[in-house]
Order: structure tokens, then C-alpha cells, then sequence
């Protein structure tokens, strides 16, 4: 396996991604999306186009640049120090991924325009208030040529503004993926959520919603197993982008404790908070491990890469949330403002916590792939 | 034939199945049961008993292929093996469940504190001993005054001429009332700052005025002395580096002790993986508590193997592991006792007898965070070091 240090390119992919988010997409426009009522930034995601962000995971023959998971979790670290809002991994990851898998004229041609910034997706997956794409409910009932839906996704995040949506359902033969447009259809009921991290996500109720059968992607029954990849590199590049937000988060409550003054002495140098500073330190270290580590075998043994993805999201999940905690913790009364950014920091991580599957999930995949 | 010994194969499938050939051809049937338990250890020294003829065999064996040193250079006593080849070697050894065929403290510590700072005579003196596993090491670096605070060690070596003069005492020295000589922290300048004041001396343990006084553990074990030095006489020759710093000497190897004692981890107290246990033990998968509490801790120590292998890489290409061996080194020791809490706790009332349980390895654990260094002091170097958090 190649070594798990970043390489050169993957470094310069680094500073090329802060230099753009650092000007375009600092935590402040965030902020001020939030102010201003926002939940995405066409133009934002636009310019990720133009810096080949959108084909990061899309072969070059349909216009991508095909650079592989590990860059694209680059990317995704980069993105979660500043908390930037964009469709980069439904889309450029989850979508890319599951798309890339076939090679009829139809795939190729949403995959360019993914590439050129004409097409975004989102998946609708959950059912439960936990992840669970084995145990759907949503039925899909053949008629005709084509086929009824009936039940109720929630939580699908950028289910408002994507152009398509990907949906998990049951039918007499199995799972199966319908890829359909997000737009008016008779029957179908979008309900826009207000997310605490002020990003787009909506519940879906399907009543007697007709699809045709060519919105049937792959065979029917295949569906779970046609998810699986782009579960994993969403849930991989979730946990990178959670990764960089508990960095950021981090390094705001490490400078704050060189900073801050009490008892006539910066309060960084007591014992109680060095050593818990420490163990923070510690802590991301090993989730970097796990994501580097995810990254890399994604990108040369994907059908093993179940553990890897399972104990990096788990791993980054549980280091995201003790990062935002101690983050409002040491940081006092101002942790607490929203005036200051750690309450972000705090809200994206728990979203993050639940989107793809929860530390539990993932742990108890980690246990049943280790024998208990 | 080619040989291992002779020459650089020119790709790595090469040089593997070489390797493969030979572990074949030279490893011994007793030697390949896996056993990395502190009974199945080859410590070798000059009062060692060998546990069989196979333990013997195997180390003459590997001593004379260079492989009990692999990275150590031909010259003295090692095969010059490349870190990716020493890899493959260790990978090679794994997959046949071959035994080590010797550690010791001369080869984990003192072997590459002399590669590094020792006189090319020094390293051709003590090296190949240290190959062979005919002369045992002991570190003598505690002192009841100076645990955590190391520097402040005041066994005394004072200056007599061509010879020092040593009067002190050491404690924690690992093992040695079966070790053949030690390696100390000594006092040489009472009038410098304490980090200044200190040299790096090789002693003959069977010189005239050293005695030792084994520590029985909790554990039971006594692996752990007390060592005193009461007018000994030391050649000037036998210090390591220059007089008065060998406090350079002492981080460096406490940097290296924090790797070894951090990649060494896991295969500490019973060696089975976590799954294994719970899922043979007559209370673990019923447990929801113990269950979680072990989902946990392998999330956790797969994260630990990952950025053990990740800080090798690095190291490889150059970039030191530096301080963050305080990491490896805290997080490490506390993962492996965790493990034992869960490991006692999967057994029940099992585990409580001495004997074949993993009672006396779960309390052995518990020094782990002490020795080398507490979590404590590791937390502080990476508040200080690291994170440049003010003294």
C-alpha cells in the first residue's frame, strides 16, 4: 500500500484548496448565508467546478480529472476547517462514485455535466432518525413499465437544491435505485428542514409518486450492492471533512490558551488544560491515521475497504465531538456566544455525527468484521 | 545459491522469497508456535539458560545470518537490512509464527544509542556481544529521588584521574541481577545545571561494589531491581558520548524506548486479540456494556496500529518522530491497559486465579504508563513541545 504521508501533489491539492476556500469561502460566509437565509451557494460551487473539484472522482474521458479518493479527501478536510457549504460530497464523491459504475451514454452524460457544474445530487437513504440503508421501507411497486412509489425519506441532505435525487426502496425483487429529477412531481411532498449547521436537507413523503423505468438505475434488486461504494466514499470523505473541522477547532481553542489572561497568567500554561489539550492533540492524530489510512486502500483495494471507511468515520465522529466540547469549554463564556465561531464548529459535528451513519454504526461494523 | 547474507536482491518478491527460503530451511519446528509471551523470550547473556535446544539453534542460527539486528550494519553483528527489508523480514517471520529469536535491552537500547553517538571503538567492542545475545544490558536511569524528574539523578561518578569513582543507586533497572552489564546515568558534575552535570557510563556488573536487590510487582513478577554502586572503580573510556551530556544520550534513547514500548503495546499481556476473548469467554457477547467498551477499544486501537505504521512512513522519508513519540508512547500504553481491563472483565471470575489467566498480564500493564516516562510526562513534552503551550 502506498505509505500513509501525504504525497507532494496532495500537499500542493492542499494549499491550492485553502488558498480558494480562505478567499471564497471563509467561516464567515457561512455565517452569512445563515444571516441572509441561504442553505447553498451556486456561485461558490461554481468556482469549485472551475478548479476541477466537481470531477475530482470522475474519469478523465467524462471530463474529470480522476484523482482519486485520497485527494478527494484533501478537499473534504479543507473544506470542513472552514465549514464551507457545497455540494461537493453528495455530488463530486457519493454520486461520481456510484455513477462511474456503469457505462451506458445516459451515465456518461450526467457524469460530465456533474464535471461541468450542471447537475447535483442528493441520496435519500434514511427512514429512522439512524442510518439504516439495509432495512427500507419505502416500497417501489412495478406497473407497467415503470414503477410506484410509496413512504418516506428523511434527513437527505441537500435534498432541496440538487438537481436529482438518488432513492434507496423495497420492491417484490429486492432493493433498487431509482435517479430522479428533483423537481414538482405529482405526489410527492418536499418538506425543507432548518438544520442547526444552516445547510440544505429535506424530508421526502412519496405518495403514489410514478416513476418510469428507466429512472431504475442497474437491475432490480442490485440496489444496495450498486450504494455500497458510493456509501463508502461518502462516509470516508465525511469523516475527512470532519477531520479538518476538528483541527480548526483545535487550533482556534490551542491559540486561545496563549492568548487568554487569568489570574495575572496565561491560562495555557495550567496543568488541567495542558494535559487536556494534549490528549486532543493525541486524539486527532490517530483519527488522521484512520482517514490517511481510508484514502489509501479506497484508492487501491476498494472491495476491502469496509473496516478502513468504518473505523475512520467512527474514529472522526468521536474525535469531532470531544474537539468541539473542550473547544466551548476552554474558551469559557465566549465559547458560548454565537458572535464567536466554535458554536459552527459544534453544530456541523453533530450533523456530521449522524449523516451516513452514526459512531455506533460504524463501531459495530468494526466489531462484527473483527470477530464478536 | 544466493544468500541473504551476500548481496542486495534486486527486487523486493526477491529478496521475500530468499527470506522465505531461509526462515524455511533454518527456523526451528519449536520456534514457529507464535509465542511472543514473556516465557517464551530469549534474553540471552552470559548466565542465560536456554528453554531448548531449538531456542538455542535458532538464535546461532539468525546471530550468524546478522538477524537478530537486522538494521544494524554487517560490520557489527547486524545484515544492514534496508527498513523496507527489515519489514519484509518481520512480515516473513509472522507468517510462519517464528518466534524472536532474541531481545534485549542492548539491542533495543544501548545498540542504537552506541550507532549514534559511541567511538567506532566502542561499537566495535560492545556491538557484536549485543549480535549474538552473549552479553545482557541493563538501564540504570531511575533513583528513588529521580523518577519522572530524570535529570535530577545524583549517583555519583567522580572524577579520579584515568577512572571514576561510583557511588549511588539505581532503581527500576530492568532484569538486572541476570544482566551482565549496565548502562547509567551518573553524576559527573554536581556544580553544573542539572541537565549538564550528567555522563552516559557502560559498567561491568560484576565489578567490585555492585549489588542488586530484585522488586517483587503486583504482578508477581520481579522484573524490576534495585541496583547499588558502593566505591566502584569505572575505566574513563567507558562513557558514552562526551562528559557531561549525556543527558543528549539519554533523550535520544528515551525517545527510541518510547517507540518500542508503544509499538509494543498490544503484543503485551496475553497477545489475543480483543474479539477472540470476548467472543470465547462465557460472559463477553451477552454483555452490552463489555461489548461497547470493546467496540470502542478496537476502533481505537486500529486507529493506534494505523498511526504507528503512518509516523514508520514518515519516518522513512526523513521526518523524524521526534517529540510525538510521546504520543505513540501515551496513547499506546494507555490503549493496552484499557484492553486488559476488558480482557479481565470478558473472563469474569475466571480471570481471578494466578496461573493460566491474564491477571498477572493485566497488572503488569499497569506499569506501562510509568515506565519510560508516566502518560503525565508525556502529556506535558507534547503541551510544551508540540503544542508550544507556555512552561
Amino acid at each position: 500500500m502506498a505509505k500513509l504521508i501525504e504525497t507532494e501533489e496532495e500537499n500542493l491539492l492542499a494549499e491550492a484548496a485553502r488558498s480558494l476556500l480562505d478567499k471564497s469561502a471563509p467561516l464567515s460566509h457561512l455565517r452569512h448565508m445563515r444571516d441572509s437565509g441561504a442553505r447553498s451557494d451556486p456561485a461558490l460551487w461554481q468556482e469549485m467546478v472551475a478548479a476541477g473539484w466537481a470531477g475530482v472522482l470522475i474519469p478523465e474521458a467524462a471530463g474529470g480529472v480522476d484523482m482519486g479518493h485520497a485527494a478527494a479527501h484533501v478537499l473534504a478536510r479543507e473544506m470542513g476547517r472552514t465549514l464551507t457549504v457545497s455540494p461537493f460530497l453528495s455530488t463530486a464523491v457519493m454520486a461520481a462514485t456510484l455513477l462511474r459504475q456503469f457505462d451506458d451514454a445516459t451515465t456518461k452524460a450526467r457524469l460530465e455535466k456533474i464535471a461541468s457544474g450542471g447537475l447535483t445530487y442528493a441520496f435519500a437513504l434514511d427512514e429512522t432518525a439512524k442510518f439504516a440503508p439495509d432495512s427500507i421501507q419505502l416500497t417501489a411497486k412495478k406497473r407497467g413499465n415503470g414503477y410506484t412509489l410509496n413512504g418516506k425519506k428523511r434527513f437527505v441532505v441537500d435534498g432541496c437544491d440538487a438537481d436529482r435525487i438518488l432513492i434507496l426502496a423495497e420492491s417484490e425483487e429486492g432493493p433498487c435505485l431509482f435517479d430522479f429529477a428533483n423537481t414538482a412531481t405529482k405526489g410527492l411532498q418536499r418538506d425543507a428542514l432548518e438544520m442547526i449547521d444552516s445547510r440544505d436537507a429535506a424530508d421526502l413523503t412519496f405518495d403514489e409518486v410514478e416513476v418510469t423505468g428507466d429512472a431504475l438505475l442497474g437491475a432490480a434488486g442490485a440496489g444496495y450492492d450498486i450504494l455500497k461504494p458510493a456509501l463508502e466514499a461518502g462516509q470516508a470523505a465525511l469523516a475527512a471533512e470532519t477531520v479538518g473541522l476538528s483541527q480548526a477547532a483545535f487550533d482556534l481553542t490551542s491559540s486561545y490558551l496563549k492568548e487568554r489572561k487569568q489570574f495575572g497568567t496565561t491560562i495555557g500554561s495550567f496543568q488541567a488544560l495542558q494535559h487536556r489539550a494534549a490528549h486532543l492533540w493525541c486524539e486527532i492524530e490517530l483519527t488522521k491515521s484512520a482517514v490517511l489510512n481510508a484514502g489509501r486502500v479506497l484508492d487501491e483495494t476498494p472491495k476491502e475497504a469496509r473496516l478502513a471507511v468504518s473505523v475512520a468515520k467512527a474514529r472522526a465522529t468521536d474525535t469531532a465531538q470531544k474537539s468541539v466540547q473542550e473547544g466551548v469549554q476552554m474558551h469559557g463564556g465566549i465559547g458560548m456566544t454565537d458572535a464567536f465561531d466554535m458554536g459552527f464548529y459544534m453544530k456541523r459535528a453533530r450533523v456530521a455525527a449522524e449523516w451516513l451513519g452514526d459512531y455506533g454504526y460504524h463501531a459495530g461494523i468494526v466489531a462484527q468484521l473483527r470477530g464478536f | 545459491m544466493a544468500t541473504v547474507e551476500d548481496h542486495t536482491p534486486p527486487t523486493s518478491e526477491d529478496f521475500r522469497h530468499e527470506i522465505r527460503n531461509w526462515l524455511q530451511q533454518n527456523c526451528p519446528a519449536e520456534m514457529r508456535d507464535g509465542a511472543a509471551g514473556e516465557d517464551s523470550i530469549c534474553w540471552g547473556g552470559s548466565t542465560w539458560e536456554f528453554t531448548s535446544e531449538a531456542q538455542k539453534d535458532w538464535l546461532e542460527r539468525c546471530a550468524a545470518r546478522g538477524l537478530t539486528v537486522p538494521t544494524w550494519p554487517k560490520a557489527y553483528g547486524g545484515a544492514g537490512f534496508s527498513r523496507d527489508q527489515d519489514k519484509i523480514l518481520k512480515e516473513e517471520m509472522q507468517a510462519i509464527g517464528a518466534r524472536v529469536p532474541l531481545q534485549s535491552f542492548g539491542i533495543w537500547m544501548l545498540g542504537p544509542a552506541l550507532l549514534k553517538f559511541g567511538s567506532e571503538e566502542q561499537k566495535q567492542q560492545y556491538l557484536p556481544p549485543i549480535a549474538r545475545g552473549e552479553i545482557r544490558w541493563c538501564q540504570g536511569y531511575s533513583e528513588p529521588g529521580a523518577g519522572s524528574d530524570l535529570a535530577g539523578v545524583q549517583c555519583h561518578a567522580a572524577d579520579q584521574g584515568d577512572t571514576w569513582l561510583v557511588n549511588g543507586q539505581k532503581i527500576w533497572t530492568s532484569y538486572a541481577d541476570r544482566a551482565d552489564w549496565i548502562f547509567a546515568l551518573l553524576r559527573t558534575d554536581r556544580e553544573a545545571k542539572k541537565h549538564l552535570g550528567i555522563s552516559f557510563v557502560l559498567i561491568d556488573m560484576r565489578s567490585e561494589g555492585v549489588s542488586t536487590r530484585p522488586i517483587q510487582l503486583i504482578s508477581g513478577a520481579s522484573p524490576f531491581c534495585e541496583t547499588f554502586f558502593d566505591n566502584v572503580t569505572v575505566p574513563k573510556q567507558q562513557v558514552v558520548g562526551t562528559i557531561n551530556r549525556g543527558w543528549d544520550v539519554a533523550k535520544y534513547l528515551l525517545t527510541h524506548e518510547r517507540e518500542m514500548i508503544s509499538s509494543g503495546g498490544n503484543a503485551m499481556g496475553t497477545g489475543r486479540a480483543l474479539g477472540a476473548v470476548l467472543s470465547e469467554s462465557e460472559t463477553g457477547q451477552g454483555d452490552p456494556v463489555l461489548r461497547g467498551g470493546a467496540m470502542r477499544a478496537e476502533v481505537d486501537s486500529l486507529a493506534f496500529e494505523m498511526t504507528l505504521e503512518r509516523y514508520k512512513d514518515q519516518a522513512e522519508g526523513g521526518q523524524g518522530v521526534g517529540d510525538a513519540s510521546a504520543m505513540l508512547k501515551y496513547m499506546g500504553t494507555e490503549l493496552n491497559k484499557q484492553r486488559l481491563e476488558l480482557v479481565m472483565e470478558a473472563e469474569g471470575s475466571a480471570a481471578l486465579t494466578w496461573g493460566e489467566t491474564p491477571a498477572s498480564a493485566w497488572l503488569r500493564t499497569k506499569a506501562n504508563s510509568i515506565e519510560g516516562g508516566t502518560s503525565e510526562v508525556m502529556l506535558s513534552i507534547i503541551s510544551r513541545r508540540i503544542l508550544n503551550l507556555p512552561g
